[in-house]
C-alpha cells in the first residue's frame, strides 16, 4: 500500500512546530522522541507502520483547538486517533504528520433518561458508555466487537455497527449531537439532545467521513432501555445456499431478530476449538438472537424454528440458559481471535445484498483455491455485511501481496453483485485505491468536494479514503501555497 | 419541464440559464422561482427484493404506488411519512424524492427512525448537470462520504434526486393504542417518557391538548402487543385513567397527517425540542393550537397569519419550522431556523460547490 512521501519541509520545522504546541499544552501531553512516538506507528492493521512526526494528547475542546490552528497555520497534515482499534489504517500515520489521540478525554458529561441521551467526551470507549447507563438497565446499542477498546471518537469516524445493527442500527443512527473542532481550530456544534438536526444532515455526513472533516470533541448518544432478555437459537446446515434461504425467509416471516451470524465451516471449527461453545460440525451455522420477555422470546423462537425445519437442519438448538446463550455468543466473539491462532489473517468488510449470498460464498471458495490460501467467513447476514478472513503467513514472502489480491477480488466481487466495499470498518488505507471499483469520478468528486468545504487545505487525514491518484491535485501543494 | 428520463434531465439542468424549483409531487408547499423542474416524468420501481428489506425506485414515484408494493408483501416504510395535503390545501400525487428530499418522518421516528435513516442510496444530478450517485442498496455501507444522508432533507437544494434505494420492514401484525388521560402538557409528556423508558418498545407517543389525551402506541405479533399494553398500563398506573383506543391506524394516521389542524385558519409551525423542554415551550408560544409528537420531542402550533414564532420563543435548544405560511411570512423570518456562523458557512459552502450557478431552489436553505 502507497502512501504519500513525507513532505521534507515539514519535517525540517518539527522542532519549531513542537515549541508551538509545548506553548498551548502541557510537557506531558506531546510526545516527541522517537521511540515514544513509535507507539503510534499503526492501529489495528499492523501491516502498515510509520511513526508520526509528533503526537499530541489534549484533554479538552480548547487543547484540541489550539492544536489544530497551530497545526493549520504551519501546514502540518493531522491525523485524528480514537483509540487506535481500526482495522483499515483510519489512524495510520504519516512521517510528517501530528497524530491528536482523543483519549484522555473520557468523561460523561451529562446522562439524561427522560430524554433518553448521553452526552459524553468522545474518548470515552464503546462499552463505557453503556456501562455508565447500565445501572439504569439502559444501553447504547452499535456494538462493535472491539468496543471493550474502541473509542466513541472512531465509531464516529467509521460510522461503526456491530452485530445488533440489523434492529439497532448503526452510529449514524444513534448520534443525535456533536461538537466538532474544524481543521482551523474554530469549534462547531452540531444538532443536540432533539431527534432531528436542522438544515442540511451535517451530521450525517460527518458521521463516518473517517476523520477527514474535523475532529469531533463531544457527542450527544441516544440510549435505549434494555430488553427484558434476549436468547440465541443454534441451526446448523450442509449446505450454504440453504442456510441463505433460511436468513431470507426468517426476514420475510415478519419477524426482525436483533442479530442474524453466519459462520461457515472453517470458522465453526476454529471457534469451537478456542471457545468450545458446542457447535455442530457442519457447513454452515447460523446464530439467530431475538428479544422480550419470556413469552414473548418464545413465541419469535418457535416461529423461526419452524422456518428452519423447513429447511433440514443438521443442528437445531434453542439455548437453555443464560450460560449457554453467553457461551454460543463467546464462540462468535472470538472468531477473530481464534482465527488468529491458525495463522496470520486478514478481515475483509465487503457488504452484498442477503439474495447473493450463496454466488458469492461459492465464488469466494473458488478464488480460495486459486490463491492457495483458506478463507473463513463469519458475518452478519441479516445485513448482508461479510466478514472473510484470508489466512495468510506473514513471514512468507509474497504472501501477504497475494493475500491483498485475493482480499481486492473478494470486494470486488461485492461489488459486482450490488454490494460495496466496506459496511462498517471503513475505507482508510486499506481499501482507498479500490474506491474507483465502486465510484466513477464524479461521484468521488463529489464527495471530495465536501473536503474542499471542511477543510479546504486538505490537512485532516489526507491520504485516506480516496485513492491517491485522484486526491493528489488537492494534497501536493507547496505548504506556503496552503 | 418534465424530463422522462435521468439523462434528460441532466441535459436540462446542464442547460439552465434561469433558477428552478424542483418539483416532485408538488403537495409539500415548497416556495420558489416560477419556473419547475418536475421529476414525476422518472417514475417506477426498478427493484423491490422482500427477502432483503430492500426497495429501489426512481424519484417520481407515487409514494401510494411504493406502499401498495409493499402492502402485497406484508412490509412497509417504517418511518410513516406524514401526507402533507390535508394540512397544506395542495393535490397533487406525493412523490418518494419528495418525501427523501424533505426528509418526512412520521410518529414511528422515535422509535424506527427517521426517513434518512431508511435511506440506502441516492443517484442525483447536480447544479452543473452531472449524474452522481453514493451509498447502493445494502444495508451497511461506509465506502466514502455518507452523501445519502446529505441529500436527505436537503429539499432539493443540493441536487435534483433520480432514484433513492430504501430499507423496508414488515408490517406489524398488530397494534394498541393507550390513552392516558393528563392534566397539562406537563404530565403529558411526563407519561409519555415513563412510557418511552420502558422496555416495551412504544412505537408512537403524542399529545393532542384538545382532548387532554396522553397516546401511547405498540405494535408488533398479536401476543406481544396484548402483552405489552398491559405492561404498559401498569407502568402508568400513577397517571389518570387509561383507555384502549378502538381505530388505532386511523388515529395515527391522523396524528401523522396533524389532521386537527385541517380547516383552520394560521399559520403553522414545526418545532424540533428536546421533549421535556416541551411544556416550557408550549407554554412560551402563548397559541390556541398545538399538537405534541415524538414523546413531545416535536411540537406542532398553529398561530395567527405573520406570527414570528422564533421571535415568540426566545432563545431555545432546537428548531422551528415554517410549514404553511405565505411567501411574504416565509421571506421576512425564514422557512428554516437560522443557523449558527460557522454552520451557515458550511452550509453555503456545500451549496456553492454542488449547484456552482445557484439554480435550485433558491433561497430556501441559507
Amino acid at each position: 500500500m502507497e502512501m504519500p512521501r513525507p513532505n521534507p519541509e515539514i519535517l525540517a520545522r518539527k522542532q519549531a512546530v513542537l515549541s508551538r504546541l509545548l506553548q498551548v499544552l502541557p510537557a506531558d501531553a506531546v510526545i516527541h522522541d522517537p521511540a515514544e512516538t513509535r507507539a503510534y506507528e499503526c492501529d489495528a492493521l499492523t501491516a502498515y507502520r510509520c511513526p508520526p512526526m509528533l503526537a499530541v494528547l489534549p484533554s479538552n475542546t480548547q487543547e484540541v483547538s489550539d492544536v489544530l490552528r497551530i497545526c493549520h497555520e504551519e501546514g502540518v497534515p493531522v491525523v485524528p486517533r480514537g483509540s487506535g482499534t481500526s482495522l483499515a489504517g483510519g489512524a495510520l500515520p504519516t512521517a510528517d504528520c501530528v497524530i491528536l489521540g482523543i483519549a484522555r478525554m473520557n468523561e460523561v458529561l451529562e446522562t439524561d433518561y427522560d430524554n433518553r441521551f448521553i452526552r459524553v467526551q468522545t474518548g470515552r470507549t464503546n462499552l463505557s458508555v453503556t456501562g455508565a447507563v447500565e445501572e439504569e438497565d439502559f444501553f447504547y446499542a452499535p456494538d462493535p466487537s472491539s468496543q471493550l477498546a474502541c473509542a466513541i471518537a472512531g465509531n464516529i469516524a467509521m460510522n461503526s455497527g456491530g452485530a445488533h445493527c440489523l434492529k439497532y442500527g448503526v452510529t449514524t443512527n444513534n448520534l443525535l449531537g456533536i461538537k466538532m473542532v474544524m481543521m482551523d481550530g474554530s469549534v462547531v456544534e452540531i444538532g443536540g439532545a432533539h431527534l432531528d438536526a436542522g438544515g442540511l444532515d451535517l451530521l450525517g455526513v460527518i458521521c463516518g467521513s473517517e476523520g477527514q472533516l474535523g475532529v469531533v470533541t463531544e457527542a450527544t448518544l441516544r440510549i435505549l432501555r434494555k430488553p427484558e432478555g434476549a436468547r440465541p437459537v443454534l441451526m446448523g446446515f450442509d449446505d450454504n445456499e440453504v442456510a441463505g434461504q433460511c436468513v431470507s425467509d426468517i426476514i420475510k416471516s415478519g419477524i426482525l431478530p436483533v442479530a442474524i451470524e453466519f459462520m461457515d465451516t472453517l470458522c465453526i471449527r476454529a471457534c469451537e476449538n478456542f471457545a468450545h461453545a458446542g457447535y455442530p460440525d457442519c457447513h454452515a451455522l447460523l446464530i439467530v438472537e431475538v428479544e422480550g420477555s419470556e413469552a414473548e422470546i418464545n413465541d419469535q423462537l418457535s416461529k423461526i424454528i419452524e422456518i428452519a425445519k423447513r429447511h433440514n437442519p443438521v443442528e437445531l438448538r434453542e439455548s437453555q440458559s443464560a450460560e449457554e446463550s453467553a457461551k454460543i455468543w463467546l464462540g462468535r466473539k472470538s472468531a477473530f481471535g481464534a482465527m488468529g491462532q491458525m495463522n496470520d489473517y486478514m478481515c475483509l468488510d465487503g457488504t452484498i445484498p442477503v439474495s447473493s449470498l450463496p454466488e458469492v460464498l461459492r465464488r469466494i471458495g473458488e478464488l480460495s483455491e486459486e490463491y492457495g490460501l483458506p478463507v473463513g467467513n463469519v458475518f452478519h447476514a441479516g445485513d448482508g455485511n461479510m466478514h472473510p478472513l484470508i489466512l495468510f503467513d506473514a513471514n512468507k514472502p509474497g504472501d501477504l501481496e497475494k493475500c491483498e489480491a485475493f482480499g481486492a477480488d473478494i470486494l470486488k466481487l461485492c461489488v459486482d453483485v450490488g454490494g460495496c466495499l466496506t459496511g462498517e470498518h471503513g475505507v482508510g488505507i486499506e481499501k482507498r485505491d479500490l474506491m474507483s471499483h465502486q465510484y466513477a469520478p464524479a461521484d468521488l468528486e463529489a464527495q471530495m468536494a465536501v473536503k474542499d468545504v471542511f477543510d479546504p487545505k486538505w490537512l485532516l487525514n489526507p491520504a485516506k479514503v480516496f485513492p491517491l491518484d485522484a486526491s493528489e491535485s488537492r494534497r501536493d501543494v507547496p505548504v506556503a501555497a496552503k | 419541464m418534465k424530463p422522462e428520463t435521468e439523462a434528460e434531465l441532466a441535459e436540462i439542468v446542464a442547460g439552465l440559464t434561469e433558477p428552478v424549483r424542483i418539483v416532485g409531487g408538488g403537495t409539500r408547499g415548497v416556495g420558489g422561482p416560477e419556473a419547475t423542474l418536475e421529476t414525476s416524468g422518472l417514475s417506477g420501481i426498478t427493484l423491490y427484493e422482500p427477502g432483503a428489506l430492500t426497495l429501489v425506485a426512481q424519484a417520481g414515484t407515487p409514494v401510494a404506488e411504493i406502499e401498495a408494493a409493499l402492502e402485497a408483501e406484508g412490509q412497509q416504510l417504517a418511518f410513516e411519512p406524514m401526507d402533507h395535503r390535508g394540512l397544506l390545501g395542495t393535490s397533487g400525487t406525493p412523490s418518494i424524492g419528495g418525501v427523501v428530499a424533505a426528509n418526512i418522518s412520521g410518529p414511528r421516528r422515535i422509535q424506527a427512525g427517521a426517513c434518512r435513516d431508511f435511506l440506502l442510496g441516492v443517484r442525483y444530478v447536480d447544479g452543473m448537470g452531472q449524474v452522481i450517485k453514493n451509498g447502493g442498496r445494502v444495508m451497511k455501507n461506509v465506502t466514502g462520504y455518507d452523501l445519502v444522508k446529505l441529500m436527505a432533507g436537503s429539499w432539493g437544494a443540493l441536487g435534483v434526486l433520480t432514484e433513492v434505494s430504501l430499507k423496508v420492514l414488515p408490517k406489524p401484525e398488530a397494534v394498541a393504542t393507550l390513552a392516558v388521560q393528563v392534566a397539562d402538557a406537563e404530565e403529558a409528556v411526563q407519561a409519555l417518557s415513563t412510557a418511552l423508558k420502558s422496555p416495551f418498545e412504544v412505537s408512537g407517543a403524542a399529545f393532542d391538548p384538545q382532548d387532554g389525551r396522553a397516546l401511547l402506541r405498540v405494535e408488533g405479533f398479536s401476543d406481544s402487543v396484548a402483552y405489552r399494553a398491559e405492561q404498559l398500563k401498569t407502568t402508568l398506573s400513577g397517571f389518570g385513567e387509561i383507555t384502549e383506543v378502538s381505530e388505532p391506524t386511523e388515529l395515527w394516521r391522523g396524528l401523522r397527517d396533524v389532521r386537527p389542524f385541517h380547516g383552520q385558519e394560521g399559520d403553522v409551525w414545526r418545532i424540533s425540542v428536546k421533549p421535556t423542554d416541551a411544556p416550557d415551550i408550549v407554554t412560551r408560544l402563548e397559541t390556541d393550537q398545538t399538537l405534541l409528537d415524538w414523546g413531545g420531542g416535536l411540537i406542532w402550533a398553529r398561530v395567527p397569519e405573520g406570527t414570528d414564532l422564533r421571535a415568540r420563543l426566545g432563545g431555545f435548544n432546537g428548531h422551528a419550522t415554517l410549514v404553511r405560511g405565505d411567501a411574504e411570512t416565509a421571506d421576512a423570518l425564514g422557512r428554516f431556523q437560522p443557523e449558527s456562523g460557522e454552520v451557515q458557512a458550511l452550509t453555503q459552502g456545500l451549496r456553492q460547490r454542488f449547484d456552482p450557478r445557484g439554480v435550485f431552489n433558491p433561497g430556501l436553505m441559507g
